[in-house]
């Protein structure tokens, strides 16, 4: 009906949560689910005459992030203070940094469909507090906590390079990856150490010209999947309404929405008449920040290989699936753990199989990353090799890899103990197969007849022999005196 | 630079400043900022070609101190000059538009 094209054009901007012990201008301690208001003090109460002092860790976060994320790092920043009229932050601003932010003018590169990468731009990185939290639902009234205020915030904000909802969701998700390995926040979004807001437009075409359609914001959304979808919905609702009003942006008429997580769509929640005045200005209490050339390094050496570089590494490498690279690069220290592994003489298939299915699973269940399973490189890599050769079979890897996440005891140990190893004595196991054969006359010649029931006589025969063994026959061997046999 | 500020932006700040005025404050206020204006006018006589802006009035950097917890307030003390509170909590008047985290 109405064959409009249109293209989608979303910014994101991300609050990441740093991973310090303790808040942005205080020595209060960074706590998730404490007593509220157990972790204040005069600086975050905004009480009078106190002074705010930087924390260092933040400082060095922050602008190792920037580079991460390919960021000019200002050799010289500031503090400013934003106009904040709400009683989650009671000094009634906000320290934050207006002109000159850590970091500008960097990138990121994402994964989009078919192992390929697109490059987002990043116009900021900055460093602010955060607000304490309100809770409405007690009563007519609302009640604060303020033992998240003044928490040090990196604020990112994206140029307007995304284009679909899946895009918004990869950068998302491909920057949580980065700052874990990083080391720089938990990037937990249950306790919303990421939150997300998106600026969303479209660009129609009609008759040959350009109409852009006013930008609405999605307020504070914090799960990888409402992200999508909100995003997916603002694309419908404003194609539903430029359809019908033919509105078209302007000065002024940017929208704010929050998204409702039960009945799946935007809400306005309001109409911007003029843009939002701040009012910022500079913060006398604290002095500016000089990054010199030393420093500098000294933080860049803590950069890493990053997530994305190192799954395209694996799979050219390691000629590993784009999945299982990507399940080995979730996190930096399963990463570490396979490569360690591998290093140590584990074949790099065999210690990526273990990982990427036993382990996985395992540490699924039981909530932490493979790397927290307690398996060091050197036991995953003696394992993996004992499978290779033959000493164990692929099944009984399995059991060891999971019995190595409860106890200290080495891999051999184990396979010893459980009679896991599998006999490879070719004079033993060519007695067993002989035992065999004598044994089931009619099934030796189905076998050796061919035909329809030749591999099913076959299977039957070997299985015999396996039983025989009380399962320490290794298949392989089984399998090729049996056929010398034939 | 206008040395006058006239009442429709005594009514704007005010807003933005989340004051009620009246009809007389609003006269008074821009009777008085004009005044102060005016007199922080004489700045803009000199010359400040060349100067660099400043971002702060101490020949001080990197004041910043390490990452290392110390006790806070504890609920009760925190909570001492409440106008009121529910539990641990400061108690306000009902937030509607929710800007937490902006």
């Amino acid at each position: 009906m109405n064959d409009l094209e249109y293209q989608v054009v979303v910014g994101l901007e991300i609050h990441v949560h740093l991973a310090t012990r303790t808040k942005m201008f205080c020595s209060c301690e960074l706590a998730y689910g404490q007593a509220p208001n157990s972790r204040v003090c005069p600086v975050c109460l905004g009480m009078p005459g106190v002074l705010p002092i930087m924390n260092r860790q933040a400082v060095e976060f922050a602008i190792l992030t920037a580079m991460a994320l390919n960021c000019r790092v200002s050799p010289y920043t500031k503090w400013d203070r934003k106009s904040y009229y709400y009683p989650d932050l009671p000094k009634n601003y906000q320290i934050s940094q207006y002109d000159l932010p850590i970091g500008q003018d960097g990138f990121i590169e994402i994964p989009i469909e078919q192992g390929r990468t697109k490059r987002i731009r990043i116009r900021r990185a900055h460093l602010e507090e955060d607000a304490g939290k309100n809770t409405h639902t007690f009563g007519d009234f609302s009640a604060i906590d303020l033992n998240r205020a003044g928490s040090p915030l990196l604020e990112i904000v994206t140029e307007p390079d995304l284009s679909s909802p899946a895009e918004v969701r990869a950068l998302a998700q491909e920057l949580q990856r980065i700052v874990r390995y990083l080391g720089v926040s938990e990037a937990d979004m249950q306790k919303g150490h990421m939150r997300f807001e998106p600026n969303i437009n479209l660009h129609v075409t009609r008759n040959g010209q350009v109409f852009k359609t006013p930008i609405t914001e999605v307020k504070n959304l914090n799960s990888f999947r409402s992200i999508e979808r909100s995003v997916a919905y603002e694309i419908e609702r404003q194609l539903d309404e430029f359809i019908e009003t033919g509105k078209t942006l302007q000065m002024g008429n940017k929208k704010t929405f929050g998204w409702d997580d039960e009945s799946q769509c935007t809400v306005l929640q309001r109409e911007k008449e003029e843009a939002h005045d701040y009012r910022y200005f500079p913060e006398p209490d604290l002095v500016p920040v000089e990054v010199s050339t030393e420093w500098m390094e000294s933080i860049r050496s803590r950069l890493c290989e990053l997530p994305l570089m190192r799954e395209k590494r694996y799979i050219q490498q390691y000629r590993m699936s784009e999945y299982d690279a990507g399940v080995l690069t979730a996190d930096r220290a399963t990463a570490e753990l396979f490569e360690s592994a591998v290093q140590a003489g584990g074949e790099a298939k065999r210690v990526c199989n273990l990982l990427t299915q036993s382990g996985l699973k395992m540490s699924n269940d039981r909530g932490c990353t493979m790397a927290e399973l307690g398996i060091s490189p050197d036991k995953l890599a003696r394992l993996a090799k004992m499978a290779d050769n033959g000493q164990i079979s692929a099944t009984s890897a399995v059991l060891i890899f999971e019995t190595m996440t409860q106890s200290t005891d080495e891999p051999e140990q184990i396979a010893a103990e459980r009679n896991l190893i599998q006999k490879s004595d070719a004079g033993e196991i060519e007695v067993l197969v002989d035992q065999v054969i004598a044994d089931h006359p009619q099934a030796v010649a189905d076998w050796r007849e061919g035909g329809k029931k030749s591999a099913k006589s076959r299977g039957f025969l070997m299985g015999q022999v396996i039983q025989k063994s009380k399962g320490q026959a290794n298949p392989k061997m089984v399998s090729e005196i049996l056929d010398r046999k034939k | 630079m206008a040395g006058t500020i006239d009442e429709a932006q005594v009514r704007k700040v005010a807003k933005l400043a989340r004051l009620e005025l009246t009809d007389e404050e609003v006269k008074r206020f821009s009777r008085d900022l004009a005044a102060i204006l005016e007199y922080i006018q004489k700045l803009n006589e000199l010359n400040t070609d060349g100067v660099e802006p400043l971002a702060h009035c101490l020949p001080i950097t990197n004041v910043l101190r390490d990452d290392i917890v110390r006790p806070s307030l504890g609920a009760e003390a925190t909570l001492a000059n409440a106008p009121d509170r529910y539990e641990d909590y400061f108690k306000v008047p009902s937030i509607f538009d929710d800007n937490s985290g902006a």
